[in-house]
């Protein structure tokens, strides 16, 4: 009997913590965690700059995951999450940063260096052609 | 032509290096400030923490009177040192509220006990969705509302004896 009860608690323990904070404990549902989780992985933490809130241990990046996972089970997409938490935090949050007047040679620099680099092998090509 | 193409590498390299060497005398702030700053207040409501005191609401912001709202907890021991500094703004009547992240009534009861109370009210964040909503990324931090309800100033880290005139200043300034 005793037994039993243990491992009901055992098994029922992450169920409890549904409530209390979602920092640290799974969404029920499968589909809405692996959300959760993807977007974890791309805010930065404040406090300890250069991890990820789903890598993080520090305080504030438990908060922030249990916000993003509130957020999802209530139904919001990543995205609106992401822009809330950039509408308060800048462009610095996320490791996907929006394209902006801040960020356009990053995202246009891998075109710019591809097509550069097709010119300069097809010229070369042409060269060793002859 | 060749011959002025041959110092190009040498010339990049002498580039990159002063880029280098210019980071690392002059390393870029890393301090993640709230992009609230100049807008409105965001909207939330804190239940109490303490029998004694009121919680803190967006409602009591606007009202022509701008207030400091102090990001605290008494685990947080820049705050301990952070403590006369209020104190001292709360002697020139500034108005100073408190949102307490992560904490619990008995450890905040210690804490006013030992440092001196400088809270007219204090909000309960014990989740720390409020120092979120804010854009507030540690503790402590200190954000000036104006009398219309704006951001209008944050200051990241403990308030240090020498900037305390320069935030009454502000204060103020901020109606």
């Amino acid at each position: 009997m005793r037994r039993a009860l243990i491992a009901l608690a055992l098994v029922a323990a992450p169920a409890w913590g549904q409530g209390a904070s979602l920092a640290n404990v799974q969404l029920r549902d499968p589909a809405k965690e692996a959300q959760a989780k993807a977007l974890m992985e791309t805010i930065r933490c404040v406090e300890c700059q250069g991890q990820s809130v789903a890598d993080s241990d520090a305080a504030i990046a438990g908060s922030m995951r249990a916000v993003i996972r509130e957020r999802i089970q209530a139904g919001e997409t990543p995205g609106q999450i992401r822009a809330w938490l950039i509408e308060r935090y800048g462009d610095y949050i996320t490791y996907d940063p929006p394209l902006g007047a801040m960020t356009w040679l990053l995202w246009l620099a891998p075109i710019a260096l591809l097509v550069a680099g097709g010119l300069i092998a097809r010229t070369t090509f042409r060269r060793r052609a002859r | 032509m060749k011959r002025a193409l041959l110092w190009l590498p040498l010339l990049l390299f002498a580039g990159l290096f002063a880029l280098v060497g210019f980071g690392l005398l002059k390393p870029a702030d890393r301090t993640v400030r709230s992009a609230l700053t100049d807008k409105p207040l965001p909207d939330f409501t804190l239940p109490a923490l303490l029998p004694t005191k009121p919680g803190v609401a967006r409602s009591a912001y606007g009202g022509g009177q701008p207030r400091l709202l102090n990001v605290f907890a008494s685990w947080c021991v820049p705050c301990k040192a952070e403590a006369p500094q209020l104190m001292r703004l709360k002697a020139m009547g500034v108005p100073i509220d408190a949102v307490a992240t992560n904490d619990t009534r008995q450890a905040v009861t210690d804490f006013l006990a030992s440092y001196g109370d400088p809270y007219q009210r204090i909000g309960d964040d014990r989740a720390s969705k409020v120092q979120i909503a804010l854009g507030s990324s540690g503790v402590p931090e200190t954000f000036l509302i104006d009398g219309r309800g704006r951001i209008v100033l944050q200051h990241i880290g403990d308030i240090r004896a020498d900037e305390v005139d320069a935030i009454a200043k502000a204060w103020r300034g901020a109606k």
